[in-house]
C-alpha cells in the first residue's frame, strides 16, 4: 500500500448512506417502535389520549416504570441481571414507610436512608455474584423471593398483621422535602398557561393538568444523566468494557468489579426511588408493590436496544422502551380493544426487539 | 530466507545497553519445574524472538517478564537496575506492554473505545470532567494511520476488523501507552498469509521507533522474518542466543525440537516439517 492511498483513504470503503450510521444506534429500535405505537394509537383510539393530559396520563406508569429501566439498561450494559428489583421496590417502600410513620423520621433522614439501605442490599447482591462467579440471573432471582417474604414478613411485623403500612401521608404532608418526590412540579407555569387560555381548563378556570408529574421530571434527568454517564465519560466506558468482554477489560485496567457492584447498587437505589414515590404518592406501602416490575424493566431496557449478552445498549433507548410501555398500558382503554391484549403485546413486542437487535449486533460486529 | 527479506532490521549493536536483563530464572509450580534457568534480554529497538515447541516454557517465561508469575529464582534487570514486579500494573507502568492472544479487544466497541480502554483522556474537572472523545478519535486515527490502517471512522466497530488489523490496534495501542517493551504472544498462529504479513510490518514499523520487541512464536519462518536475534527454549532452559545470520533455519527448527528426535523424524518425513 502506497502513503498516496493511504492519505486518500482506502478505496474499498464505501460512503456509509445516512440510514446505515443511523441502523447502527442502539435506541433505532425503540424510537421506531414509539412511532409505530403512536401511528397506532392516533387511528385506533379516542382523541383524547393525544391531549395533555392524556399525555400525562400515560407518560406517568411510563416514568415509574422508565426510572427502574434505565437502571437495569446501565446493569445490563454492564453485563449483568436484576431479576430482584420488582421484589427491591417493594422492600425500600417497606423501609421507608417505618422511617416515616413507625419512627416518625422527618424526608431529610427518611429519604438517605432508604437510598443507603437499597444501595446495601444492591452491594450485597452484586458481591455475591462477583465472588462466586454465578450468574446474576440466579443469585437475583433468589433475591427476588428473598426480598419479596421479607416485605410480606417485615409488614406484618410492622404492622400487626397487614401487609399494608397506612398513614404515610399524614406524616410527610407538611415536610418540605415531599413536594421532591410527590405531585406535581412547575404549578404555576401551568396556572399561567390556563390563565393565558394556551391549555386546557376546567370550568372553574384551573388547569386540567395541574403540572407535571414530578416522576416524569426524575425520569427525563436520569435518562439524559445515564446517557451522558455512557458515551462522555470514563465511567461509561468501563461499562460497555465490563459487558462486552470481563476479562479483556479488566486486562486493560478497567476496575470491572468495582464497576459491576456499583451498577447493582444503582439499580436498587432506582427501585428505592420508586417506591418513596409510589409510596408517598399513595399514602401507604403494599407487600406487592412493584410486583413483576422486574421483567416489565429488563423488556424495557431490550426495546431499547441492550443486548442479553451486555456491552451493547443505551439508556435513551430504555427510555423510549418505557415510553411504549406506558402508552400501551394505558393506551388500550381509550380503545375499544379488550385491556389484556396488553400482555400478547407485550410479549410479542419482546420478540420482535430481541430479532431486531440480533440483526443489529451482527451489522455492527461485522458478522456474516 | 534470511537474507530476502523486505524489512530493515535493526542493528542491534552490541555495545547497547539492554531494557530488559533477565538471569538464570527459574519458576517453580510445586513439584513442576517449569523454567529452570532462562536467561534472556532486550535491547531497544531490536526484535528478540523467543522460539520454542509446545511446553517449553515459553507462555511461563512471558507471564514471569509481564509480571503475572514471581520467579522462583533469578534476577530480573530493568535498565541496569534490579526490579520486582508484584502485578502485572507494575510491569505496565514500568512500560513493559504485553499483547496476549486473545488481544484484550472488545468487538461491539468502537476502536476508539477499545484503545482508550481503561485509560480514557478526560477533561474538565470535578463533576464536569468527561471523556474527551474528539481527542481520544483523532489520537486513535492518527495512530492506526501510523501503522498503516485507514478506519473507516473511529467509531468502527473493532469486530469488523480483520484479525491481523485487531493485533495491530492492540500493538498500536501498547506503543502509544508508553510501552519500551513489546511482549508479543504467538501474535501471527491464527492468521492468513496477507494478515501475517501485515502484522509482521507492524513490528518492523514498532521496532524502528526504539521498542525493543520480544516475538514469540513456534514458527520459524515468521521468526526469521523479522527477528535479530534468536532464542531457544527447550524443556525449560534455554539452549543459546544466536543473530542473525549466525543461524540457519533448519538449525533452528532442530533445536526447538530438541534435535536428535527431529532428525530421525525427518528422514522418515523427507524433509517436509
Amino acid at each position: 500500500m502506497s502513503d498516496s492511498a493511504q492519505v486518500a483513504g482506502d478505496e474499498r470503503v464505501k460512503k456509509e448512506p445516512f440510514m446505515t450510521k443511523l441502523m447502527k444506534r442502539p435506541e433505532l429500535g425503540a424510537m421506531a417502535g414509539v412511532v409505530l405505537v403512536v401511528i397506532f394509537f392516533a387511528i385506533t383510539a379516542d382523541d383524547s389520549m393525544f391531549t395533555l393530559a392524556g399525555i400525562m396520563n400515560f407518560m406517568t406508569p411510563a416514568a415509574q416504570l422508565g426510572i427502574l429501566a434505565i437502571g437495569a439498561a446501565l446493569l445490563m450494559i454492564g453485563g449483568e441481571f436484576d431479576l430482584s428489583i420488582g421484589s427491591m421496590v417493594a422492600f425500600a417502600g417497606l423501609f421507608f414507610g417505618v422511617c416515616v410513620v413507625t419512627w416518625q423520621l422527618p424526608l431529610i433522614v427518611a429519604i438517605p436512608m432508604t437510598f443507603i439501605f437499597a444501595a446495601f442490599v444492591g452491594a450485597i447482591n452484586g458481591n455475591i455474584v462477583i465472588r462466586s462467579g454465578l450468574p446474576s440471573f440466579i443469585v437475583t432471582l433468589a433475591f427476588l423471593f428473598i426480598l419479596r417474604g421479607l416485605s410480606l414478613v417485615g409488614l406484618k411485623a410492622a404492622t400487626g398483621g397487614s401487609t399494608q403500612l397506612r398513614g404515610v401521608r399524614d406524616v410527610v404532608e407538611n415536610d418540605w422535602l415531599a413536594p421532591f418526590f410527590s405531585g406535581e412540579a412547575f404549578g404555576g407555569l401551568f396556572t399561567w398557561l390556563a390563565e393565558k387560555g394556551m391549555i386546557d381548563t376546567f370550568k372553574s378556570g384551573a388547569p386540567k393538568v395541574p403540572g407535571i408529574p414530578v416522576e416524569i421530571l426524575w425520569f427525563i434527568v436520569l435518562a439524559l444523566a445515564a446517557t451522558y454517564v455512557l458515551l462522555r465519560t470514563p465511567a461509561g466506558n468501563w461499562i460497555f468494557a465490563s459487558g462486552g468482554d470481563s476479562t479483556a477489560a479488566s486486562n486493560s485496567g478497567v476496575p470491572v468489579n468495582r464497576v459491576k457492584v456499583s451498577l447493582f447498587m444503582l439499580t436498587a437505589c432506582c427501585a428505592a426511588l420508586v417506591a418513596i414515590i409510589t409510596v408517598i404518592d399513595a399514602g401507604s406501602t403494599d407487600a406487592r408493590r412493584g410486583f413483576q416490575k422486574e421483567f416489565e424493566a429488563i423488556i424495557a431496557a431490550v426495546i431499547g436496544g441492550c443486548l442479553l449478552t451486555g456491552g451493547y445498549g443505551s439508556a435513551i433507548g430504555a427510555f423510549f422502551g418505557a415510553i411504549i410501555f406506558g402508552m400501551v398500558v394505558i393506551g388500550l382503554t381509550y380503545t375499544d380493544f379488550d385491556q389484556d391484549w396488553f400482555q400478547v403485546f407485550l410479549g410479542a413486542m419482546l420478540l420482535i426487539a430481541v430479532l431486531f437487535n440480533n440483526a443489529i449486533r451482527k451489522r455492527v460486529t461485522g458478522e456474516r | 530466507m534470511t537474507e530476502d527479506t523486505k524489512f530493515h532490521h535493526g542493528d542491534a549493536a552490541a555495545d547497547v545497553a539492554p531494557i530488559v536483563e533477565m538471569k538464570n530464572i527459574e519458576k517453580h509450580f510445586g513439584n513442576i519445574i517449569a523454567l529452570a534457568g532462562v536467561s534472556f534480554d532486550v535491547k531497544p529497538g531490536e526484535c528478540h524472538c523467543l522460539l520454542g515447541d509446545n511446553g517449553a516454557g515459553k507462555s511461563t517465561f512471558i507471564k514471569t517478564m509481564s509480571g503475572v508469575h514471581k520467579p522462583t529464582k533469578g534476577e530480573i534487570f530493568f535498565e541496569g537496575k534490579p526490579l520486582h514486579f508484584d502485578t502485572p500494573r507494575d510491569a505496565m507502568e514500568a512500560g513493559i506492554a504485553t499483547v496476549f492472544q486473545d488481544l484484550a479487544m472488545i468487538p461491539l466497541m468502537s476502536v476508539t473505545r477499545n484503545f482508550f480502554m481503561g485509560r480514557e483522556p478526560t477533561k474538565g474537572k470535578g463533576l464536569m470532567k468527561r471523556f474527551d472523545v474528539e481527542q481520544a478519535n483523532d489520537v486513535c486515527m492518527e495512530e492506526m494511520r501510523k501503522m498503516g490502517i485507514n478506519l473507516r471512522g473511529p467509531d468502527q466497530a473493532v469486530g469488523t476488523l480483520s484479525g491481523g488489523e485487531r493485533q495491530t490496534v492492540a500493538i498500536a495501542r501498547a506503543v502509544y501507552f508508553g510501552a519500551k517493551i513489546l511482549i508479543l504472544d504467538e501474535p501471527t498462529s491464527a492468521l492468513g498469509v496477507r494478515q501475517t504479513s501485515n502484522v509482521l510490518a507492524t513490528i518492523d514499523k514498532v521496532r524502528s521507533q526504539g521498542v525493543g520487541v520480544v516475538f514469540i512464536s513456534h514458527n520459524v519462518r515468521h521468526a526469521l522474518a523479522v527477528g535479530d536475534r534468536f532464542t531457544v527454549l527447550n524443556r525449560g532452559k534455554t539452549l543459546g542466543t544466536a543473530t542473525r545470520g549466525e543461524i540457519t533455519p533448519e538449525q533452528l527448527q532442530d533445536l526447538m525440537a530438541g534435535g536428535q528426535e527431529m532428525a530421525e523424524l525427518e528422514g522418515s518425513l523427507g524433509g517436509t516439517v
